[in-house]
């Protein structure tokens, strides 16, 4: 469908666009605002960015958010990975059913409810709550969507290239390996991504399955929203914004040098 | 061949008992407590299991279980207020973004492949920024001296508070979930052959009569997606009516919250969600219904 577009979808461009972005780039465009007024413009200034800095309690929180963030991702990416290639491959097992809906609920069950449900695990088993309550539910969540992402790139991959492998000899651990999972390298990757970023937007679930001394970022600007729009905000939510736009702006080019290399 | 398969389905083992321990286990456990009732204690709810009394502390359980925390939850008219204005904004916001999204997923798919391409990022990214920081970039907007309104004064208009009313959740909801309404619905756009419109011009079709009787049915499977998918997480959304509502707001994810922080209604938290769940079965179901179909129509 190639045709010029109508004044009609100029318009519906350039609305839709709008509204998603506007609010972005204005956020942006004050959080170098001289002024503590957030409407005010008072001159460029990176004030904002230089107090971030001063602020302990801040600066921990991202810690926090960022280590949950990575040990989360590596572990809902392995299990992941399992998870996708028992679904691909494996054909019938007992209690296939049951394994591909615990895959699938949670993706798509309000947040609030998998944060309570989690909240009781943590009680029942008398298990202190903090960081590590925070990593059990941040992985438990993006296991899901990791094996969502690797099992598409999983169907796409012929299977004869491992069988062959074995064929020849290679034992079947061993051609997963050596065959397999190099190719589907980008799928891992990429759910390693969704599920490191999904963990550092989490509030919900890390509000519930949180406990003292392990409030991450997310926490932390939710807490000081409900007390009004601040600078500092601005200016932690604009670096948070250019570290993801980089990363998912750099992956994209990347897989377009690749298809265009193939 | 067979030896080897039955080996692979042992991968599912690690992740099949993760999710057994931390994701079916503790969804019993809500179900169980919503059969509870409050109580002066840490944690606040009873019955508690004694194992200690073996088999008699186990009957003690479950005749201590009942219906009682619906019941409460069924008399109150707040919470089935919550429950009725929930669908209310689900249903309502969900109309607006289709009627947002599909002009812009029409236009998306009208580009050419590399301006397409750039587009189809830009749609992309959204998704991967931090939800509650896109709440928070429209909160500086619409707040009462936010951005708009120092726009409409320059205009001679104004001023609008938005901030804190219903009309707000709105505009979050559909500022939030317009990526998850236009993805889909461009998916089967930029399939469509453009011949097909041509044919039907030539046939004596006006632009509006193709579209509505050739370009539009055709989208259903888009547009039933893209419902589906804003409609389910609305439901139940908490950060958006939290955040921009005003205090009065009732929808069921923030009720859940709610019961569980401030009032520490363990029993009555547990119930009300519940009761969401059982409410968006039927949904969930007809979208995996839906994508199964899509994907052995695509494969």
């Amino acid at each position: 469908m190639k045709r010029g577009l109508t004044l009609f979808n100029r318009a519906s461009l350039l609305v839709g666009f709008g509204f998603l972005y506007l609010p972005i780039v204005l956020l942006v465009i004050y959080s170098f605002n001289a002024s503590r007024l957030v409407t005010v413009w008072g001159g460029f200034s990176t004030r904002w960015y230089a107090s971030l800095f001063q602020n302990e309690q801040l600066l921990d929180a991202i810690w926090v958010t960022v280590r949950v963030g990575l040990i989360s991702a590596t572990v809902a990416t392995i299990l992941g990975t399992l998870a996708a290639v028992a679904l691909i491959r494996a054909g019938r097992f007992k209690g296939r059913t049951l394994f591909s809906s615990m895959i699938y609920a949670p993706l798509v069950m309000p947040e609030v409810v998998l944060g309570l449900s989690l909240l009781l695990l943590f009680v029942a088993l008398g298990l202190p709550r903090g960081f590590w309550t925070v990593v059990i539910g941040h992985a438990t969540v993006t296991l899901c969507y990791a094996t969502v992402v690797i099992q598409a790139r999983l169907a796409a991959f012929d299977q004869q290239l491992e069988e062959a492998a074995q064929d020849l000899g290679c034992p079947p651990f061993k051609a997963f390996f050596v065959v397999t999972l190099p190719n589907i390298v980008p799928a891992v990757a990429a759910a390693w991504m969704l599920a490191f970023t999904l963990s550092l937007d989490d509030l919900v679930i890390a509000s519930f399955t949180s406990g003292p001394g392990a409030t991450t970022l997310p926490m932390r600007i939710y807490s000081q929203v409900r007390l009004g729009v601040n600078p500092e905000i601005n200016a932690v939510s604009t670096l948070l914004i250019g570290l993801v736009a980089t990363g998912v702006i750099g992956v994209y080019l990347f897989q377009m040098r690749r298809k265009q290399d193939a | 061949m067979s030896a080897r398969r039955d080996r692979t389905g042992l991968a599912a083992l690690g992740p099949f008992l993760w999710l057994a321990l931390f994701f079916l286990f503790p969804f019993l456990l809500v179900a169980k407590l919503s059969l509870s009732d409050t109580a002066l204690a840490m944690p606040p709810y009873a019955p508690r299991l004694d194992w200690a009394q073996g088999l008699a502390g186990v009957q003690a359980f479950l005749a201590g279980l009942d219906l009682q925390t619906y019941a409460r939850l069924t008399s109150d008219h707040l919470y089935v207020a919550a429950y009725l204005s929930s669908l209310k904004f689900a249903a309502v916001a969900t109309a607006i973004l289709l009627l947002v999204g599909y002009p812009v997923a029409c236009a998306m798919a009208r580009c050419s492949a590399a301006v397409r391409q750039a587009l189809l990022m830009a749609v992309i990214l959204p998704f991967w920024t931090s939800f509650l920081i896109r709440v928070y970039a429209l909160i500086g907007i619409l707040k009462p001296e936010g951005l708009l309104n120092t726009a409409l004064a320059a205009l001679g208009l104004g001023p609008v508070s938005l901030l804190n009313t219903d009309a707000a959740i709105y505009i979050g909801l559909v500022y939030a979930y317009l990526p998850f309404m236009v993805l889909p619905l461009y998916a089967v756009l930029e399939r469509q052959h453009h011949d097909l419109l041509e044919a039907a011009a030539d046939l004596g079709c006006t632009p509006f009569q193709a579209f509505w009787r050739v370009t539009f049915p055709l989208s259903l499977p888009g547009v039933a997606a893209g419902t589906l998918l804003c409609f389910i997480p609305m439901v139940g959304e908490f950060v958006i009516p939290d955040l921009l509502g005003g205090s009065g707001t009732l929808m069921l994810g923030k009720t859940i919250w709610t019961e569980f922080f401030a009032n520490r209604d363990w029993p009555a938290a547990s119930a009300v969600a519940i009761a969401l769940l059982a409410t968006l079965v039927v949904p969930i179901a007809l979208y995996q219904r839906q994508q199964a179909k899509l994907m052995g129509t695509a494969g």
